[in-house]
């Protein structure tokens, strides 16, 4: 027997990924359906000289994987719905004062508490814009444990590249399924590790000087240089200032360092595009759903393709645009109220042929009812 | 291999859950299959419904819900009331007997079997009673070797534990492979 391949959660392959990325330190406060990854890391973690901690809430959480990472490690929270909103705050602190951290949300209904033990797909638009004033996110998603596994490891690539927090979207069928991955050896998928400053002890290191490639070299916190964070808009040294330039050039910095390296940042999966008259455009577990219609569709003959999305944020606007640009209409998949479908309208050519197959009551989305959309769609009815 | 679509439904606490991820972990690291397993569940920690949906394949798996079972099981009333009528016609669905009053009003191949009896007759524990239905469950319908279930087993359970799995999985099996002769 393989002892690499494993029939796990989505939530456990998500753990998987982080130990491969390295994760060292995690903090986070229960909450279905994302539970399954603290209770596996506060078991995995301390084996490997890592840290859990359970903090007393959602929020002391956010704070306390920022902190933990000043001072050099890879870390991770995990949670869901009112959990996310509870995070915003210190999620915005991160952004700002440029702190690589990954936060899973693994989706369920909502507002509120809403329906904790079923899927939804309803926070996209808050992982963009939960926290208050323009910052630039990277968010990922995936539909399988395999990328699930992959989108782990790489959502701890980008924080440390990019120096941001980086968004797990995932949803409760995806966190709580079971499937089979593959546990890659180490070295098959890249491992980015922390950028740190070649300033000697004792010599002025200054936090927020960009090298000549955009990218910040940290110093640990609390180790050989001494330096201000904060969450005010803040100059090369870290102290704030609302110098006009300071503010301006740093808020680009901010959005520029995502939004200019879409390209960089997207990953997608695509199935039978080539020929496409219909595409469905689709992420997370409704992706599985447009997939197996799409497989079955083709056998009698439709000419139907899939775009999978797995960066959802900075959404990929240029890579939609050009998928969708042969078809007929295109079907955005999804389970909430056309979260994603609003920034499909806005990448494609053509957004009056672009359709919504949703489902917001707690069922996964099925083959069958993005069929009846896809019939009326067809002019050959319901 | 053909696709099976199988549900297990009971009620928490019966081990439902459990019982669908050692049949179909068996699957995927003992005899090379794909398999998804996914589950619905309330709020609640005990009792309320609770149903598991798993797909055993050759070949990949996208959409993990299953719509019409081939093969349904039901350990309450309440669940074989609200799963009965999904079931794929000339599919199989087994119950408990002590458990479920059937009404054979859906196409179905009917086997009632007494596993809850047996199981504290013979055994006096009814943890096992999840292990004796998946022991019938692979006696009707051969999805997996019973040897499989009981390498997951070896994984999952103390040592102390398994003679009494073994023992239930046995009973379930003859009680399973008789009801098809």
């Amino acid at each position: 027997m393989n002892n690499k391949i494993k029939f796990v959660q989505g939530n456990e392959a998500c753990v998987e990924g982080a130990l491969y990325a390295g994760i060292d330190f995690f903090a986070g406060y229960p909450i279905t359906p994302s539970t399954e990854i603290a209770e596996l890391l506060s078991m995995e973690l301390p084996k490997r000289a890592g840290k859990f901690i359970q903090m007393e809430d959602e929020i002391a959480s956010m704070a306390a994987i920022i902190g933990a990472s000043l001072t050099g490690h890879k870390v991770m929270t995990a949670t869901s719905g009112p959990g996310f909103s509870l995070k915003q705050e210190a999620l915005g602190y991160a952004c700002m004062a440029e702190i690589p951290c990954v936060i899973v949300n693994v989706q369920r209904g909502g507002p509120s508490t809403g329906n904790p033990t079923h899927v939804s797909q309803g926070d996209i638009n808050q992982a963009k814009w939960g926290t208050h004033g323009d910052h630039s996110i990277i968010a990922l998603t995936a539909s399988n444990h395999q990328d699930v596994f992959e989108m782990t490891v790489e959502a701890f690539n980008f924080a440390e590249t990019y120096r941001t927090p980086v968004i797990l979207l995932f949803d409760e069928v995806i966190g709580h399924m079971r499937e089979k991955i593959t546990i890659p050896e180490q070295g098959d998928l890249a491992v980015v590790q922390r950028l740190r400053t070649s300033v000697k002890k004792g010599v002025d290191y200054h936090p927020y000087l960009p090298r000549e490639d955009g990218r910040l070299p940290m110093s640990d916190f609390g180790s050989e240089h001494r330096y201000n964070v904060t969450g005010l808009f803040h100059d090369m040294w870290g102290f704030p200032s609302n110098n006009p330039k300071v503010v301006r050039e740093l808020l680009h910095h901010l959005v520029d360092k995502i939004d200019n390296n879409v390209d960089q940042i997207t990953r997608h999966r695509e199935y039978w595009l080539d020929d496409a008259e219909y595409v469905l455009v689709s992420y997370g577990s409704s992706a599985r759903s447009a997939i197996h219609l799409a497989k079955n569709r083709r056998k009698r003959g439709n000419k139907i393709g899939v775009l999978e999305l797995q960066t959802i944020w900075p959404f990929p606007k240029e890579l939609v645009r050009r998928k969708c640009a042969g078809a007929r209409a295109v079907i955005v998949v999804e389970m909430n109220m056309g979260q994603v479908l609003h920034q499909v309208k806005s990448a494609v050519d053509n957004p009056a042929s672009v359709f919504l197959a949703n489902r917001i009551d707690g069922k996964l989305i099925s083959p069958t009812d993005i069929k009846t959309l896809l019939r009326v769609i067809q002019g050959k009815g319901v | 291999m053909q696709r099976s679509r199988i549900v297990l439904s009971g009620s928490g606490g019966q081990g439902v859950i459990t019982a669908a991820i050692i049949l179909s972990e068996a699957a995927v690291i003992y005899e090379k299959m794909n398999a998804t397993q996914s589950q619905s569940y309330g709020a609640a920690a005990r009792g309320g419904s609770t149903r598991s949906d798993i797909i055993l394949s050759d070949s990949e798996i996208n959409f993990p819900k299953v719509i019409q079972p081939n093969i349904l099981v039901c350990l309450t009333q309440e669940s074989y009331d609200t799963y009965s009528p999904i079931i794929r016609p000339g599919g199989i669905l087994l119950v408990d007997s002590k458990y479920v009053v059937t009404k054979q009003k859906v196409d179905a191949r009917h086997i009632s079997l007494p596993m809850y009896t047996k199981v504290m007759e013979e055994i006096g524990k009814p943890i096992v009673f999840n292990i004796c239905m998946l022991g019938a469950l692979i006696g009707i319908s051969k999805l997996v070797k019973p040897e499989s279930i009981m390498k997951v087993l070896k994984i999952k359970i103390p040592k102390d534990f398994l003679a009494m799995n073994q023992k239930a999985l046995d009973l379930g099996l003859k009680m399973g492979a008789q009801s098809i002769n």
